[in-house]
Order: C-alpha cells, then sequence, then structure tokens
C-alpha cells in the first residue's frame, strides 16, 4: 500500500517511467522463473524473442508517433536494414571465434548504426513534409528499402567480403552466400536469446524516456504541439523532428537484428507494409505516445494470434473481432469510467482523492490526436 | 446507447475469455490416448504446417487436403495402427511457420510432413534438425531445406534437380533444335531452374540461342522476349515460371504467330484451372509435372476419384504431394519396425537410416521415389502434353 501512495505522488514521468522498467523486468523474473520450472508451452516458449522484438519495434515507433506526432508507416524498413546487417556481420564473425554473445552484441550495434544511417537519409526528405504526405512518403521509403534488400547479394570466402547488386559475387567454392536478393539470408545462425532481448528492451526504454524526459525532447514535443509557436520561439523544428526520426531507426534497427538472428531465415518481403501497420497498431492500440500501454499491446496482439489456432480457419477473423472490441473498448467513455470504477473497488487507496481519476484517464490517450 | 455496447461488450469479452482459456487448457495435453475408441491401437502423430490463408493458402489446402486422404486410408486399411494428422496455418511466413511448429510440439507431434512453402520450411527445418523430429516436406523445393540437415528430406524435386531433368529430356527428344528461355530472374525458383538448365544442356551439347529475362511476375508485355526468341530462331522454348505469365506469354506468342514448342515446368501446372484464360492457346505446351491428375494410372484414377468426391474439385501437384508424403513416412516407418511409443530422436534416426538406405517408394508424383543422403528426391518425372484442355502423358 505504501509503495502504491508513494508512485501516485511521483512527477508524471518519472511514474511512467517506473511502471515500464517494474513491468519488463517483472515479466522477465516471472517467464524465466517459469521456464526454469518447465511450465511454459513450446509455443510461447517459441515467441519470448519475437515478442521483446515487438516490443521494441513499438517503444522506438512511438518515438516518432506519440513523442514527435509525425504518423510513419514504413518502421519495418529499419527493422529490415538492422536485421540484415546483423545477419551479415554475425555471419562475418561466425570463423571469428568470437563467443556467441560478443557476436550478438556486434550485429545488434551494427544493425542500430545502419539503420540509424538509413533513417537519416530518409528523414532529411521525409520530415520537411507535414501530416498525410509524410505518412504517404514514409509508406513509399519503407518499401523502397524491401526493394533495396531484394537486390543486395553478400558473401564471404578467404578472399573476403563480397556485396553487389547482382548474384554473380565471384565466391570461392568454399565460400558462403549471406544475403541472397530476394531468396534472403539462409543457413543463419540463431544467437538470439530471451535475456538479451530483455536488455535490448531495457536499452530502448531507458533511451526513449530520457529522451522524453530531457531539454530535446521537450523541444520535440513543442514541435508536435505547435509548430508555428516552437519556431517562434526560436526551435530548429527539422533538427528535432530528425533527432526523434534517427533515435527510432536505430533503435528499431537494433530490434531488427535481434530478430534476424533468431530465425535461421529471413526474407527481405517480412518487412513489408503489413509488418509496419502491425507494429503501428501497437502503438496506438497502447495509447499514442504511452510507453508502457505500448510494450502491453504487443505483448498481447503477437501471443493472441498463436492462443487462437484452437479455432483454426476462425482464427485470423477471431484476431480482427478482438482488435476491434479493444479499439472500441479503450476509446470508449462509457467503458472507461466503469473500468475506472471497477479499478476503485479492487484498489480503494485511489478512491480518497477523487479529483485526480479524471486526468489520470486522459493522459494516455492525451498527445497528438 | 452507451449501456447497450457496454452490456454488449461485456457479453462478447467474456465469450472471448472463456474461449482463450480453453484454449490455453488444450495446449498442455501431450500424448492423449487415441480417442477412437481402440484402447491398443498405436497412434503416429504427423504435423504439418503451410499457408492455410492468404495468397499461397491453394498450396497449403491442397497439401492438407490430399494428406487428409491418405491418412484416412491408412486408419481404414489397419485399425491397430493410426494417423493422426494436424495441420497448422504458417500464412507462408518463417516467422509464424516456427510458432506453427512449437504448437505441434505441444500437441506432441513425432514426425514433420511440411511445410509447404521454401521460406517457411527452411525456419522449420532448424529447429526440427535440432529437436531431431524426422521432416519431410511434401512441396518446398529449395536446396536450402535440406542443406546440412540430416533429418530434412523432399518429396518434391529441387529446383536445380528439375532444370537438369528438363536439360535431359529436351536434348533427348528435341535433339538438334535450338532452344530458347524466358524466365524471371528476379525469382529465386526460376533462376534456380534456369541455371542448371543452362549448365546441364551446355554438358550435353544442346544450344541455348536466347536466354531472355523479365523482372517481375506481374509483367505485362512479353512481345520483346518472344521477338528476341523468334528472331534467334528457337524451335523449343522453355518456360521455367509459374502459370501466371505463362499464360501472357502464350497469348501474345500467338498474336505474333510464333509457334515454337512451349515447354513448362511444374510452376506451369494450373495453367488450365486459370480463370479467363483461354485453354485452346495452351494447346501443345509440354510440361514436366509431378502429377497428372488425368493420367490412366490406377493408383492416381483411384486418388482423383476419392479427392474429388470428399472436395469436389481435382487435385493438384501440392494435393498429390501431400498424399505421398504421409504414405512415404508411414511406409517407412513400418519399414523400419518402429513402434508409435518410441521417442522422437529414436524414431528420426530410424527414419534417417530408412530413407538413405535403399527405401523405395512408388507415389503419385513418380514411381521408384528414392533420396539421396542431401536429402533429395530422385524419381523418373512425368513429362506431359496438353491436348485437348487435359494432360496426355508422353
Amino acid at each position: 500500500m505504501k509503495t502504491r501512495l508513494r508512485l501516485s505522488k511521483l512527477p508524471p514521468y518519472t511514474k511512467n517511467a517506473a511502471i515500464s522498467y517494474g513491468l519488463v523486468t517483472a515479466a522477465f523474473v516471472i517467464v524465466s522463473l517459469l521456464k526454469a520450472a518447465g511450465m511454459i508451452s513450446s509455443s510461447l516458449q517459441g515467441q519470448l524473442v519475437p515478442i521483446c522484438c515487438y516490443i521494441i519495434m513499438a517503444i522506438s515507433l512511438n518515438l516518432v508517433v506519440g513523442i514527435s506526432g509525425e504518423l510513419s508507416l514504413g518502421h519495418a524498413g529499419f527493422m529490415s536494414a538492422g536485421a540484415f546487417t546483423g545477419i551479415v556481420i554475425s555471419g562475418l564473425l561466425e570463423t571469428s571465434g568470437l563467443p556467441e554473445v560478443g557476436r550478438l552484441i556486434f550485429a545488434v550495434i551494427g544493425g542500430a548504426i545502419v539503420a540509424g544511417i538509413f533513417g537519416f537519409l530518409i528523414g532529411i526528405p521525409v520530415l520537411r513534409l507535414r501530416g498525410d504526405y509524410l505518412a504517404i512518403v514514409t509508406l513509399a521509403f519503407g518499401e523502397i528499402i524491401k526493394n533495396f534488400m531484394n537486390i543486395i547479394y553478400a558473401g564471404k570466402d578467404s578472399t573476403g567480403f563480397h556485396l553487389k547488386t547482382n548474384p554473380e559475387l565471384g565466391l570461392e567454392a568454399t565460400g558462403r552466400m549471406l544475403l541472397n536478393g530476394p531468396m534472403g539470408a539462409t543457413q543463419v545462425q540463431r544467437i538470439s536469446t530471451f535475456t538479451a532481448g530483455f536488455i535490448l528492451v531495457l536499452i530502448t526504454l531507458f533511451v526513449v524516456q530520457n529522451i522524453m524526459n530531457s531539454k530535446q525532447g521537450r523541444a520535440i514535443m513543442a514541435c508536435r504541439d505547435n509548430r508555428i509557436a516552437a519556431e517562434s520561439i526560436g526551435l530548429n523544428v527539422m533538427k528535432y523532428k530528425l533527432m526523434a526520426f534517427v533515435v527510432s531507426a536505430t533503435l528499431a534497427g537494433m530490434g531488427g537484428a535481434l530478430f534476424g538472428l533468431n530465425y535461421s531465415t529471413l526474407l527481405p518481403v517480412k518487412f513489408n507494409f503489413n509488418t509496419s501497420v502491425l507494429i503501428l497498431v501497437f502503438v496506438v492500440l497502447g495509447g499514442v505516445g504511452n510507453i508502457w500501454g505500448g510494450i502491453i499491446a504487443a505483448t498481447i496482439l503477437t501471443i493472441l494470434p498463436e492462443a487462437f489456432r484452437q479455432f483454426a480457419d476462425y482464427r485470423m477473423l477471431t484476431y480482427a473481432i478482438v482488435l476491434i472490441l479493444v479499439m472500441i473498448g479503450t476509446y470508449n467513455p462509457a467503458i472507461r469510467a466503469r473500468l475506472g470504477m471497477l479499478r476503485d473497488k479492487i484498489f480503494p487507496s485511489n478512491k480518497e482523492d477523487p479529483k485526480a481519476k479524471k486526468p489520470r484517464w486522459r493522459k494516455s490517450g492525451k498527445g497528438v490526436a | 446507447m452507451k449501456k447497450n455496447w457496454t452490456k454488449f461488450l461485456v457479453v462478447a469479452l467474456s465469450v472471448m475469455m472463456v474461449f482463450a482459456m480453453t484454449a490455453c487448457g488444450g495446449g498442455g495435453g501431450e500424448a492423449a490416448p487415441a480417442d477412437g475408441g481402440e484402447a491398443a491401437a498405436q497412434v503416429l502423430k504427423i504435423g504439418s504446417s503451410g499457408p492455410l490463408t492468404g495468397g499461397a493458402s491453394i498450396y497449403g489446402t491442397a497439401v492438407k487436403q490430399g494428406a487428409e486422404i491418405a491418412v484416412a486410408e491408412i486408419n481404414e486399411a489397419d485399425p491397430s495402427f493410426q494417423v493422426e494428422f494436424k495441420m497448422e496455418d504458417d500464412e507462408a511466413d518463417g516467422e509464424k511457420a516456427v510458432n506453427a511448429y512449437n504448437k505441434l510440439k505441444d500437441w506432441g507431434v513425432q514426425v514433420i510432413m511440411g511445410t509447404v512453402t521454401t521460406g517457411s520450411c527452411i525456419a522449420v527445418s532448424a529447429e526440427a534438425f535440432e529437436d531431431r523430429i524426422f521432416e519431410l516436406t511434401p512441396s518446398a523445393s529449395s536446396a536450402d531445406v535440406t542443406a546440412g540437415k540430416d533429418n530434412v528430406f523432399q518429396v518434391c524435386f529441387t529446383d536445380p534437380n528439375q532444370g537438369i531433368k528438363a536439360a535431359d529430356y529436351i536434348s533427348e527428344n528435341f535433339a538438334g533444335k535450338k532452344v530458347g528461355v524466358i524466365y524471371n530472374n528476379s525469382d529465386p525458383y526460376s533462376t534456380g531452374i534456369f541455371n542448371a538448365f543452362k549448365a546441364e544442356m551446355e554438358a550435353k551439347g544442346g544450344e541455348i540461342v536466347a536466354a531472355e529475362t523479365y523482372p517481375d511476375d506481374t509483367n505485362a508485355d512479353y512481345s520483346a522476349q518472344l521477338t528476341n526468341c523468334k528472331s534467334a530462331g528457337a524451335e523449343v522454348v522453355l518456360l521455367p515460371i509459374y502459370y501466371t505469365p505463362a499464360s501472357v506469354i502464350l497469348k501474345q506468342a500467338k498474336d505474333m504467330n510464333y509457334a515454337p514448342v512451349f515447354f513448362g515446368v511444374d510452376g506451369m501446372d494450373g495453367i488450365l484451372d486459370m480463370e479467363g484464360f483461354d485453354t485452346t492457346l495452351a494447346e501443345g505446351v509440354m510440361l514436366m509435372t509431378p502429377f497428372n491428375p488425368w493420367s490412366t494410372d490406377e493408383n492416381v484414377a483411384s486418388f482423383v476419384e476419392k479427392y474429388q468426391a470428399a472436395y469436389n474439385e481435382l487435385p493438384n501437384q501440392f494435393a498429390a504431394d501431400g498424399y505421398d508424403g504421409v504414405y512415404a513416412i508411414y511406409n517407412a516407418f513400418k519399414a523400419a519396425g518402429l513402434s508409435a511409443d518410441q521417442e522422437n530422436a529414436e524414431i528420426c534416426d530410424a527414419m534417417i537410416g530408412q530413407f538413405t538406405g535403399g527405401f523405395t517408394y512408388d507415389g503419385l508424383t513418380g514411381s521408384g521415389m528414392t533420396w539421396n543422403d542431401k536429402g533429395e528426391v530422385n524419381k523418373t518425372p512425368v513429362v506431359c502434353a496438353i491436348e485437348g484442355g487435359i494432360y496426355v502423358d508422353k
């Protein structure tokens, strides 16, 4: 009871941050314990790393959509850049004698850097646009990255690393293709682990929450809330928007590298428009600008389609219905009020401050709408 | 109004929760006894995954239906040995396929007869290799599927092997004729076949006078490629591509009065069922398909009859692949003298021994199927010609 009271007295940013860290750490500890006790099904175990990746994607996209207030429909493109870079780096280091953890660290860092460069290059033209136009152009760039990956061929042999836009790499007989154009990467060594995923989620959270709570973060939000006012006080809108965009792309690249190294094969078409929209759905469902809401949404929406396998042919229909119901539910004021009452019944301590109730509910939905 | 909404939601959500709970409850059940009533019957659990929804769903559905026919036959023939078959949807996506595979593991799968598409098969076979579960894919044709994994085998030809078989057939039956090729150079399937075809033709001393490429199966105009083939004097044109672009090529060739022998591979199968396609255009087209539903072969006829009775449609090659996959597993399982209550790893090792140790299977998709230690199949391909709107064995 005491901690609860103290939590509610914290400033909102600190409180949200505390909730996010607590949520992630608690989930990690519980799942790890259950895993050690052998109480988790193979189905869920196989999804742990992808869930971490999608959480990273959701948090990083939230930086652009929620904090910077721009609708981005090409986030999967950065994931793709990170994933394939990570695969190449890990493939090159395979024979170096480096332990798997070391390779994963290099792969994640490399993936993040390349995705960040993509984000920077794309951000320069894209962020000069506004609103719908920006959304459409990010969509186009997402597709461009996908098609770019379709023509990239990479391989290694004893003479070194080869990278070309056509399949004639001239590899030696002992050489190995790392990226094979539209066939993507095959024979990838799977080195991603749940622990690595957990650490990357914490890093992502740390970066995003600290940006939100910094001078730069406040400038980014000022540009979001009123561009003209922000410009009038001398803020370089373009610079701050680009900052958010590049950081977001970098984090997405990190998540992508983790994702890519979790499967033995990866095709460029995996990161298509649908994947971008899926990530956006996590963000919107969890509440735009709400970090821990996005974490929960990403987790639930990744597990749900698998939990619904029982329905066989009606699986995706059920999934869609649940999605619609949740969307209606979380944005319906009547239901929110109901939920608020329910919460007060369970945790009566909140009742002592009835005035605090309303703004608290509004806070999560506030922002860019 | 708002109240109604709330009520509706409460009801709907509680229904969902009940469903979700049953879903969770079902996941844990492992090695459940046979529910057919015969307590002593052995039950072998064969799992598969393939696209049952989305753009590639015709492939997954066909494999599922073909496999179900085989399972029904096996279960009817021998009440003391039952096969339980379960197919999960993977939307032809590697990530979903791994999820589906893990779900099958929770179900207690013993042998994998999958997966249907190449990309997801590579992802799943890596997992199956680690878990030591025997895997036989009906239709994933890339060489990457089996590479480096001793427990993964294919029912269908690999893409390169198909190119080699096509080159052998053409250099034998069209000796001395000039050969042209039109293929999709951004598609691994098409490129894989072409590269092997070219190498084998050169080895056999055949002449490829034109090798024309196009970048995308949605391409609408192939007149440049056809003109080049025509002016190079190609008398046989190999089309190692899917039937959608092939249908456009056939139409445009006819418009320009160019009538070589068009030679397709298994991707050509399905062209006769294509909506809006004038089947007279395909008259005389030759294709190397693993399966001819109009074949007079006794086994094929019986399969087609059963399939049509059950699903009211003509089976395609994927259905036949699925049927063969189940039977190949069943026959090898029996031949190895295995019992369904053995550990997966034991079953896996014994099955590998069978498949690489001279096991032969006569199936719908080729007679005398044998496997090498790389997991690739060797069988006699069926070459057909389209005559009167049906395939005729050549």
